[in-house]
């Protein structure tokens, strides 16, 4: 604590230097927002001085190729973002002045008329029933030409339309209570990496639906498309088992703390109908204390002095019966999370209990294991068996690769600590190097709280900084904001998420260095108040400022 | 960082070590009192309290003060309740109780006992009593909350209100207990900058709301800043016309009015804080001739800096403002900030060097002085007692020991808060200590434990120093908080400072006050506060 105040001092210290440096505090906004400018930060746009008005209650989409009701469901939903986003005073820069005089656009040289219709192209066939998968293409290109016909937003997929209405949605700027203004625009856009997901701890703390829908919507706004759901932990288990309903009956803080198997549905119907992944982790064999509450026979009973001292430790490896549990188990996971992924977890196991329990020990001398390495390398390696066997790609984090298990190279390794030797980037190149598929969440962790608007730190990570060649850099696939939920429940995760993770979406979107945390800082300004606008809690981004609502 | 990581580390093997039961780093208690009242003997026999028919009975002095708190305090035992779906409550639950041996019985009112007459009463004062005594007794007629002043009982009726928990069955439990309560410090506050962001009415009230289940009693009011000026003044409309961000960030006459009452009826004084001669860049954009023009190679660059303290249309005009400031805010003390002058723009200015000249002023310090001296004597003549940030004192401006210093710098290197809080209470002068209670330092985890760990009189200093203490307040700075966060981002971090102000020195441990905080956080999420969890991993029923 000593050495963690002195850093708190000389931050303070550095903070006074720079309150010197700039003593002029202009008044208003410390950061001025844009205007109409897109978070994250497309790969290709052109724009232009001309513009149209949007008069929302006149404007409708028009599906001129493919359709569905997937489609349909998205462009209802984006009207309704576009009839949100008026505001309800003038924007004006002078208070004083009286109010502006009606439809001041008609004097401007560059107003080309009222946009009553967008053209959404789509070529593939979509169906109601689509779910996203790990290789979907969210590609798009969104033309607002200045000659009112070939306004046309236009993907392969029904992701890349999403990605695309979204685009165009932010694209707009309130200029009074009735009337948006769009200037005329070329993008071309496609993310960097194929990954970018939130991971959400939900065992920490419950989070209700409501807010785990409105978590949904908010990545949607941020091009986000993976909701990686830590479901379970040691503190609780909310997730409903069909086939061990036991597991949330005794495991969770209480009864009504649960995901049943419809609210699992919802949600997973609710992301696709974003354009958004959920891939779900079930920790083992460490982070599993609840699964105990249920089926103590699981979990390794700890020892002192020879006998049982009532504690439980990690999974108990050395039973069958955990296996054939697990296999049960995860038939069921598999059948209801239908994405192909399935996060594993193996993180943070302790040898302590296993160390202490004799039971263990004989089983290792009987099976010539050496090391409680070896014997977490049994574990997983059976678990791994198990989860391919029914036909799912796994993601497990970074442990079980740098314990040295024998990793299937399908496998993905997701990087969260930053303090080993090297940091995240020589695990990373280790990783990559063995050939392994890498996910990066270290330099992404939401829980990790400092003063003032500290998305900064976020963006300032380069995911492909690790050094390695072409192929190694290959092999990274994106990455992950981490909301853990220790201190976090319904009613800061809003705040606490938004806008800081939106840093982490536009790094895993947009080209290398697109832009400079300077001119990032004016969008981010502007999105945030978005955000706000759509009924996302964002708090301030950058410093003293306002949003018009 | 790489530090700042590594005791995250040990943090987590320390849950890793905790494998026991269901590892909540805290049990919430039942029924505990946050803060923690000075005296308290309880008892295992308890009532049970039906929400429905309790009712409390004014049985001395009464009034409309009165009248409200009961409304309030009845809707909050109400919201206490859990519904009876959630725990599958059955009729036989009710034999069960009254089987118990240490059932006492239903209480179905509490006698409020107020000595003093409250009908004249509006706002609370600096020298506000707030002593009550709170007697559950086994005989349901002696069971009585009794204070002399109506400050007195509102902290009674909190803590009557906090007694009651939820059981497995639609009433209320509370036990036998006998508190004797009081504050330790008079002044506890809560400062919030509406400068920086726009907080809206609707967010204070919920905050004075909060205030008053902590048992803080001053608002304090950082109006406005350098970035924005949201107060509608009556005499000069102007300023906020054109100083606030919008003009729907503003607060109207009106809105004051409705603050003042709110927090009056919760026993909360509301202490405006107009901050002068520094950050007040926002007062320019109506009149930026109050305003110092900052020059380049001679001459103006377009940019302004402190109050021009040399002209005397700058002090008739103050003269005007706090005439009316001092009519608005009907409290004794006005804070007039002084924090942060930087003299970059005077030292550039021609005009203040040749002022400087002809005055013999020969520092900015002096003239900084000079401008505070007038400042306080307009207070002074409205009959006001000023409270000032620190800066003023350790600038060596001449300060009265009417004036009041606020302490809000921790340098270590120069002997942090405690130094200074030595240097300003042996001149003599009262204090109130902000130092170590910045809730816009932020770390990872439950960090209220850094501000309860802040003793207040831990100073070097005699007696009658440490008698000069007032108190002190938690301060909201709002850089990165606005209605979004400021419920989650306050409480329950200054419920910390609020039971350091309130309970007795080490009145309790951490570990037994995160309990007690557990409990607390759920209760004001209960009441509709959006406090965050303080410690870790946990829930609320």
């Amino acid at each position: 604590m000593y050495v963690l105040r002195n850093i708190l001092l000389l931050l303070t210290f550095l903070g006074v230097i720079a309150q010197i440096a700039c003593y002029i505090v202009e008044p208003g906004p410390t950061v001025r927002a844009t205007k109409g400018a897109v978070w994250p930060k497309p790969q290709r746009q052109i724009s232009s001085d001309s513009f149209y008005i949007v008069r929302p209650q006149a404007f409708e989409f028009r599906v001129v190729a493919e359709n569905c009701d997937l489609l349909q469901n998205s462009l209802q939903r984006y009207l309704d973002i576009i009839n949100g986003s008026t505001v309800s005073q003038p924007i004006s820069k002078n208070l004083v002045q009286k109010r502006h005089y009606y439809k001041p656009w008609r004097a401007d040289k560059n107003f080309m008329g009222y946009l009553d219709t967008l053209d959404v192209l789509l070529t593939d066939p979509c169906k109601d029933i689509d779910l996203p998968t790990h290789e979907m293409k969210e590609q798009y290109i969104l033309n607002i030409t200045s000659e009112g016909t070939g306004t046309v937003l236009s993907a392969s997929t029904i992701w890349g339309i999403l990605r695309g209405l979204e685009t165009f949605s932010q694209l707009l700027h309130a200029t009074d209570e009735k009337a948006l203004q769009i200037n005329c625009t070329t993008i071309f856009d496609f993310p960097r990496f194929s990954h970018r997901g939130l991971l959400i701890d939900t065992s920490r703390h419950f989070i209700p639906m409501i807010k785990l829908f409105k978590t949904i919507d908010a990545m949607a706004y941020n091009k986000l498309n993976v909701f990686h759901w830590h479901i379970t932990d040691d503190q609780s288990f909310p997730y409903q088992s069909l086939k061990y309903p036991e597991l949330s009956e005794m495991g969770a803080y209480t009864s009504w703390y649960i995901y049943t198997p419809s609210d699992v549905q919802k949600i997973i119907r609710y992301a696709a109908a974003r354009g958004i992944r959920v891939v779900v982790e079930f920790d083992t064999p460490g982070h599993t204390r609840s699964w105990g509450e249920a089926f103590p026979d699981l979990l390794t009973p700890c020892y002192a002095n020879g006998v049982p001292n009532g504690q439980y430790g990690p999974m108990d490896p050395t039973k069958e019966s955990t296996y054939s549990f697990l296999q049960k188990f995860f038939e069921e996971v598999v059948k209801v999370f239908s994405d192909q992924y399935l996060h594993l977890g193996a993180d943070e196991v302790g040898y302590e209990c296993w160390e202490s329990n004799p039971d263990i020990k004989e089983y290792m001398e009987q099976h010539g294991l050496t090391s409680y390495r070896q014997l977490e390398d049994l574990f997983v390696q059976k678990l791994l068996d198990i989860v391919h066997n029914l036909k799912a790609k796994t993601i497990i984090w970074e442990e079980a690769f740098t314990n040295g298990l024998q990793l299937r190279n399908d496998t993905v390794v997701q990087v969260w600590k930053d303090w080993s030797i090297g940091g995240w980037k020589w695990t990373t190149y280790r990783a990559t190097r063995a050939g392994l598929q890498v996910l990066l969440s270290a330099c992404w962790y939401l829980d990790h709280l400092s003063n003032g608007g500290d998305w900064q730190k976020y963006y300032d990570c380069e995911p492909t900084d690790f050094g390695g060649s072409e192929q190694q850099k290959e092999l990274m696939k994106g990455g992950e904001a981490c909301m853990w939920a220790e201190v976090v429940n319904e009613n800061n995760i809003e705040s606490r998420v938004w806008p800081r993770a939106s840093a982490t979406a536009e790094k895993l979107w947009s080209a290398k260095d697109a832009e400079t945390k300077q001119e990032a800082a004016k969008r981010l300004e502007e999105h945030t108040c978005r955000m706000n606008k759509r009924g996302i809690q964002a708090q301030p981004p950058n410093s003293a400022g306002y949003c018009i609502l | 960082m790489f530090l700042l990581v590594n005791s995250l580390l040990f943090v987590l093997y320390l849950d890793l070590t905790f494998v026991s039961g269901l590892n909540l780093p805290a049990r919430p208690t039942k029924g505990e009192v946050w803060p923690k009242p000075q005296l308290q003997v309880s008892y295992q026999k308890s009532y049970l309290v039906n929400p429905q028919t309790f009712t409390f009975h004014a049985v001395a002095e009464n009034c409309k003060l009165l009248e409200r708190a009961f409304d309030r305090y009845l809707e909050i035992i109400n919201k206490s309740m859990i519904s009876s779906e959630t725990y599958g409550y059955s009729e036989q639950d009710d034999d069960m109780y009254e089987a118990n041996k240490e059932f006492v019985g239903y209480l179905d009112s509490l006698n409020v006992l107020l000595m003093e007459p409250c009908n004249h009463i509006t706002v609370p004062a600096h020298t506000m009593e707030e002593h009550y005594i709170l007697n559950i007794t086994t005989e349901t007629s002696n069971s009585i909350l009794s204070a002399s002043t109506i400050w007195g009982i509102l902290r009674g009726l909190e803590t009557f209100s906090q007694l009651l928990y939820s059981t497995d069955r639609e009433m209320l439990k509370i036990n036998c207990t006998t508190i004797v309560d009081y504050p330790r410090f008079p002044h506890r506050g809560l400062m919030v900058d509406t400068s920086r962001h726009f907080i809206p009415v609707g967010k204070i009230l919920k905050t004075l709301d909060a205030m008053s289940y902590n048992k803080l009693n001053v608002f304090h009011w950082h109006l406005t800043d350098d970035d924005s000026f949201p107060y509608q003044s009556t005499k000069y409309p102007n300023l906020s016309k054109m100083g606030a961000y919008t003009k729907s960030h503003v607060y109207s006459q009106s809105d004051v009015k409705t603050i003042i009452r709110f927090a009056a009826e919760r026993g909360i004084r509301v202490i405006a804080e107009f901050d002068t001669p520094g950050h007040s860049i926002s007062w320019g954009k109506a009149m930026p001739e109050l305003l110092t023009t900052c020059y380049t190679n001679g001459v103006p660059n377009g940019r302004y800096g402190p109050i021009d303290p040399t002209k005397n249309s700058t002090y008739s005009f103050f003269e005007n403002f706090f005439d009316e400031v001092a009519e608005v805010f009907p409290d004794q003390y006005l804070h007039l900030g002084a924090d942060e002058v930087l003299p970059f723009c005077w030292k550039s200015n021609p005009n203040i060097k040749k002022f400087m000249k002809e005055h013999n002023i020969e520092s900015y310090k002096e003239l900084e002085n000079y401008y505070i001296q007038k400042i306080l004597n307009i207070s002074h003549n409205l009959t006001k007692k000023p409270i000032l940030w620190e800066d003023a004192f350790t600038n060596s401006v001449n300060l009265t020991s009417s004036t009041t210093v606020q302490i809000w710098k921790d340098l270590k290197i120069i002997g942090g808060w405690k130094r200074t809080a030595d240097k300003v209470t042996k001149a003599g002068l009262p204090i109130l200590l902000s130092a170590c209670w910045y809730l816009d330092r932020l770390e990872s985890g439950g960090d209220w434990r850094k501000f309860y760990n802040c003793e207040p009189l831990s100073f070097i200093g005699n007696d009658q120093q440490k008698a000069l203490v007032l108190g002190g307040e938690a301060c909201m700075w709002t850089e990165v908080v606005n209605q979004y966060n400021i419920e989650s981002r306050v409480w329950p971090r200054a419920s910390a400072v609020a039971e350091k102000l309130w309970s007795a020195e080490n009145a309790d441990t951490y570990w037994n006050a995160a309990k007690r905080l557990e409990e607390h956080a759920c209760r004001m999420n209960k009441r509709g506060i959006e406090a965050q969890p303080p410690n870790g991993a946990g829930f609320c029923i």
